[in-house]
């Protein structure tokens, strides 16, 4: 029983070393910028570039369009995938899972020949419909996420029963999906949400091949021109994400208690 | 009845080759209160999704108040519906949760903060309105979703086995509340349940289904006195059957184990050596010969079980068992197992199942 616990432990610290070693020595790393004493000022020329600014707020930007355009594609389908196609939940599942197996390099191809400026929906004509083209191949990045988040929040309410005692309420699909499905999964929503935000926050290679000025590229040029900034930027992404996670949790707490399920 | 208030006509569900509800037809007149009884797979949720609008029947048509409803939507119906699963939002309190479906109809807030506190007296829970469903007992969010189902007026009331969630006394109590309260407003009332003590205590009428048509429609009366089918007898109440063979179907005389009973008129067509079942049920018999009870049968005391104010006791009678209750009585013991016994039974209350 003894030795059992201690290996135990061993295997969990092994697990944490190998996990928390190398952010260790990113943070130490990122505060030697002043020789010989730590100090802050990796973060700080971080901060005060205003490329950091530019490309950081483009990418909340971006990352926030593209949870309402996942949020608007996925609710509804998952929604009406559960109430009345059962039965398509294995293909969807397989969809929505394909952007973890086709590398992005191949959709932003793809979508590079695909809507050209010579083609009939030319998305890259202009700087606006580049920028739709790269929130939509964010929304399509996000999918195997936010369509589990939201699957995952459908399955702890009753789809059917709800929508029927709406429906005989006389309140037609938009209340039912705004008013009843919506409230009733938005914690589910929210961590989708997170995630998204997380993945777009640091996406490079659409946002690098589309030309466009996001975070994702900025940090690759920090990284192959700077020593300490890479670092302070890597923690500041780690900060980014955890915070995100952490919302989660926090947010989850404050969720719809199903009345079969109080706690 | 002249003009019927719900008229189900013909109607028939079919999922791919299976059909669930097959030539159903019910009348049922304004403020009445009627039953859908059944055992499981019957089709009586079917038919009553049918007037809900959440099925389309296959063939035949729904009326309510002169219309044709059959192809309207749910939310075209004006019908309120309390599910067996509660089915309150979650994300609402008592008082939104009331007040959904006036709100869907545009009513001003004043008028629907009203309603909600008319409705939250008339089910006796003044004071859960900022409540949340998690927040409450299975009892109590039934009481709130019929409440929300009746809040906005609708012409039908339609409960799908209400009670079936919910333990023993608060389903009695309960039901009995459903049943007040659909008398104070008078609301046309479909009530589906499995189970017949609730049908026959507070039904104006019931259907009895099974196989996916009414095997018979009346009143609790009728139907524990009067089954009209094997099916009907054997599935509402306790009923013993006895077999017995027509010794002469001219004077309508049957022979039960050796002994003769008289069935006058009931026999309906059957030729002397025909075999037949008799049904009775266990409060039209007595134990020992009892004044006005004009037939009687001889057998063994196979079984004896005191349950309190009731002795139920089991004779053996030839092949048949038959089983009936006795009040207990402090000055008499009970029968013992064993004993021989003699109970009686007035023929008129002998049914003959066909």
């Amino acid at each position: 029983m003894k030795a059992g616990r201690f290996w135990a432990w061993f295997v969990f610290a092994l697990g944490a070393a190998y996990f928390f070693i190398p952010l260790i020595a990113t943070v130490e790393f990122s505060m030697r910028m002043r020789r010989g004493a730590y100090s802050f000022d990796a973060y700080k020329v971080v901060l005060g570039d205003a490329r950091f600014q530019a490309t950081f707020g483009y990418s909340v930007l971006a990352a926030v369009f593209t949870i309402i355009l996942g949020v608007l594609i996925v609710v509804p389908a998952a929604y009406w995938i559960r109430l009345r196609l059962p039965q398509l939940r294995p293909i969807v599942e397989f969809i929505t899972l394909l952007p973890l197996v086709i590398p992005a390099i191949v959709i932003v191809f793809g979508y590079i020949r695909m809507y050209g400026s010579n083609s009939p929906l030319p998305f890259l004509a202009t700087d606006t419909g580049t920028n739709a083209l790269l929130v939509i191949g964010y929304a399509t990045l996000s999918l195997p996420y936010m369509y589990r988040a939201v699957d995952t929040g459908l399955r702890t309410i009753d789809v059917r029963t709800l929508t029927e005692a709406a429906q005989i309420l006389g309140a037609g699909w938009g209340t039912i999906v705004t008013r009843v499905i919506l409230p009733n999964v938005l914690i589910a929503v929210l961590s989708g949400a997170f995630l998204t935000f997380a993945i777009v926050i640091g996406e490079f290679t659409m946002a690098s091949l589309l030309n466009r000025p996001a975070f994702g590229p900025y940090l690759q040029n920090i990284g192959a021109n700077r020593a300490y900034e890479p670092a302070a930027l890597a923690i500041i992404a780690f900060a980014i994400t955890w915070g995100c996670m952490s919302l989660i949790q926090i947010l989850s707490r404050f969720a719809p208690k199903s009345a079969n399920r109080p706690n | 009845m002249a003009d019927p208030f719900l008229s189900i006509q013909h109607v028939r569900k079919s999922f791919g080759t299976t059909t669930v509800v097959e030539d159903f037809n019910l009348d049922v007149e304004r403020g009445e209160f009627v039953s859908f009884l059944g055992p499981s797979g019957c089709g009586k949720t079917t038919v009553l999704r049918m007037v809900a609008g959440f099925e389309e029947p296959s063939a035949g048509k729904i009326v309510v108040g002169g219309k044709d409803i059959t192809r309207l939507k749910p939310n075209q119906r004006n019908v309120g519906m309390v599910f067996q699963a509660y089915a309150l939002f979650p994300n609402l309190t008592v008082a939104q949760n009331i007040g959904f479906g006036l709100k869907v109809a545009g009513m001003p807030k004043a008028d629907i903060d009203a309603r909600v506190a008319e409705m939250l007296g008339i089910i006796k829970l003044p004071q859960m309105a900022d409540r949340y469903p998690y927040q409450l007992s299975g009892g109590q969010q039934q009481r709130i979703a019929l409440a929300r189902a009746i809040a906005p007026k609708p012409k039908l009331l339609l409960l799908d086995e209400p009670l079936s969630a919910l333990d023993a006394k608060v389903r009695v109590s309960l039901r009995e509340e459903i049943r007040s309260i659909q008398k104070k407003l008078g609301i046309t009332t479909i009530f589906v349940t499995h189970d017949q003590e609730e049908a026959l205590s507070i039904s104006d009428r019931i259907a009895v289904m099974y196989g996916g048509k009414a095997e018979q429609v009346g009143t609790p009366f009728e139907i524990y006195n009067r089954p009209s089918t094997k099916f009907v007898a054997n599935f509402v109440g306790t009923l013993n059957v006895l077999e017995g063979t027509v010794t002469d179907a001219a004077a309508g005389t049957v022979r039960v184990n050796s002994e003769q009973v008289s069935l006058k008129g009931k026999l309906n067509g059957s030729k002397s050596g025909d075999t037949l079942s008799l049904a009775l049920r266990p409060e039209a018999i007595s134990l020992g010969r009892q004044p006005g009870r004009d037939s009687s049968l001889s057998g063994e005391i196979s079984e004896v079980h005191f349950l309190g104010s009731v002795i139920r006791v089991r004779v053996g009678i030839g092949g048949n068992t038959v089983s009936l209750d006795t009040f207990n009585s402090p000055a008499t013991p009970p029968p013992a197992v064993g004993e021989k016994a003699e109970i009686s039974f007035s023929s008129d209350d002998m049914l003959v199942l066909h």
